[in-house]
């Protein structure tokens, strides 16, 4: 699905990432933590190739991706559903047509029942109509959830989610990320939030990985 | 032109809503193509006129002649008679006439009053020569005056007419050059806004990317914009042109060039063509400078 072998990633002559491997199969539930400025965020876009690795061999759906071109890489990424912690929405867009930019984007049709039923799922059918800036910082991290699934993508990537989020708001995104898991979607996360790793690996086989001094650890069992 | 039509009417559609409107590029847009279209109806006027008074001037110089006989005067009627002779025998003359003493009074007039004493004066005696559509062969009636009456001198009006078509022809290139100029600079001033447009909602593009959109979907939803744009201030600036150009003073006897300059006949469809040439301009720059600046995001 998603697989590294020794891939790096420089920076201006230095290296953020070095030597990665890893393999993300169908199904999984990965968190990914380390300290701020560690390179999960790099990580995450080495994963939908927004950035190329600097070394190493990186695999999309098992196509190299240095051997594709930027269209070739957009279908790939309608597989794969990203969740930023800043929701990157078009503000003059409705939270339903951000919802379905994914459909728009890529010239499909909006089936409006469909749509209905997925902002039922995340809580947002009674905000459809309103502009992102009018969300509170969980109904935005749901909304960008309900995009990111929007196109029924295989793998689900969500950088620091919960980062704004309160206790609370946090289980309930968390709960709707494992939900997809359980159906089958590939689901990373990167956190640094201790807790929501605890809570989530008492409902799913949950991987821990953790960058430190630039590679690539797992780290589950000290959890 | 079904094409055309689904890719304008896209811009009311979701997808083309992915590009919020920026007030700045739009007005800078419009206002650009309604100036280009207002000076290209000017340029294009410029230019159907001066053609019109280069095939004016080349037809009306080109089926006339003059000859003209030096002579004293005991001798010129004599002179004028032969030439008569020479051009009822010359093929390609349709009417030939000596000009009577009144119409050369009326000739001099401009220049030295309307009380000349022609009769008294040594002037040369002229004949107007009209030819038919074939012509008359110049050099072999020159050398048949020269051998028969030496005292006349045909005028073919080459020397004049040459001159002022090449000058007409010249100011109709320049029209045209404008036309090209005004094209390209109106294909710069949107790329100019295109870019600024691209660069200010560089957001917008990486969010389209991330869900997946593809070159072409972000490129169009940029692209129908100004092209519709393009299209809106073309229409704008033609139709002002054209009313500026139908308020210019009629052209009059005097016949001056800056009277003559507009459109006649069907040459009033011609600027009709400048907003949808103006809307394929805005398409071509603004596509250029949409996927140039996509190449550099991933």
């Amino acid at each position: 699905m998603i697989e590294l072998q020794n891939v790096a990633m420089s920076y201006g002559g230095g290296e953020l990432l070095s030597e990665m491997t890893l393999k993300l199969v169908p199904g999984s539930f990965h968190f990914l933590t380390g300290p701020s400025g560690a390179g999960k965020t790099t990580f995450l876009k080495l994963c939908y190739a927004e950035l190329l690795p600097s070394a190493g061999q990186l695999s999309l759906f098992g196509s190299d991706v240095r051997g594709l071109g930027r269209d070739e890489i957009a279908g790939l990424r309608q597989r794969i559903g990203v969740v930023h912690q800043d929701c990157q929405f078009l503000d003059h867009l409705s939270v339903a047509e951000n919802v379905a930019l994914p459909l728009t984007a890529t010239a499909r049709s909006v089936n409006e029942g469909e749509l209905r039923e997925l902002l039922s799922w995340v809580g947002l059918r009674a905000q459809a109509e309103a502009l992102p800036p009018q969300l509170s910082g969980g109904e935005r991290q749901r909304a960008a959830l309900a995009r990111a699934v929007m196109m029924s993508p295989d793998v689900i990537l969500a950088d620091e989610p919960t980062g704004n989020l309160d206790w609370e708001m946090s289980l309930r995104l968390l709960s709707l990320l494992v939900e997809l898991n359980k159906m089958g979607k590939t689901v990373v996360i990167a956190t640094h939030d201790l807790n929501l790793i605890r809570m989530a690996k008492k409902e799913v086989a949950a991987r821990v990985l953790r960058i430190a001094n630039r590679h690539l650890q797992l780290a589950g069992a000290d959890l | 032109m079904r094409v055309a039509l689904a890719f304008l009417r896209g811009d009311l559609s979701a997808a083309g809503r992915v590009v919020p409107p920026t007030g700045f590029t739009a007005r800078l847009t419009l206002l650009t193509a309604a100036a280009m279209a207002f000076l290209a109806v000017f340029a294009l006027a410029l230019s159907l006129a001066t053609g019109r008074l280069a095939d004016r001037w080349s037809e009306a110089l080109a089926r006339s002649a003059t000859i003209r006989i030096s002579a004293p005067s005991e001798q010129m009627q004599a002179q004028v008679q032969a030439v008569l002779a020479v051009l009822s025998t010359t093929p390609g003359i349709a009417t030939y006439r000596a000009l009577e003493s009144e119409e050369m009074k009326a000739l001099l007039g401009p220049w030295f009053g309307p009380d000349l004493p022609v009769d008294s004066l040594p002037l040369p005696q002229l004949i107007e020569v009209t030819e038919t559509a074939e012509g008359i062969d110049a050099e072999g009636l020159r050398l048949r005056l020269a051998a028969e009456v030496p005292g006349a001198i045909l005028d073919d009006h080459t020397r004049w007419r040459r001159p002022l078509v090449a000058a007409a022809e010249r100011l109709r290139m320049l029209g045209l050059l404008s036309l090209v100029l005004i094209g390209g600079a109106m294909a710069g001033m949107i790329t100019l806004a295109a870019q600024a447009a691209l660069a200010a909602n560089g957001q917008v593009i990486r969010v389209l990317r991330l869900v997946g959109a593809r070159d072409a979907f972000i490129a169009k939803a940029f692209v129908r914009r100004f092209t519709l744009r393009g299209l809106a201030g073309a229409v704008l600036g033609t139709a002002a042109g054209m009313i500026a150009i139908a308020l210019l003073p009629a052209t009059d006897e005097a016949g001056a060039f800056l009277t003559g300059l507009g459109f006649a006949g069907a040459g009033w469809l011609w600027p009709l063509v400048i907003p949808p040439l103006a809307a394929v301009v805005a398409y071509v720059a603004t596509r250029a400078a949409a996927l140039r600046m996509l190449k550099g995001i991933r």
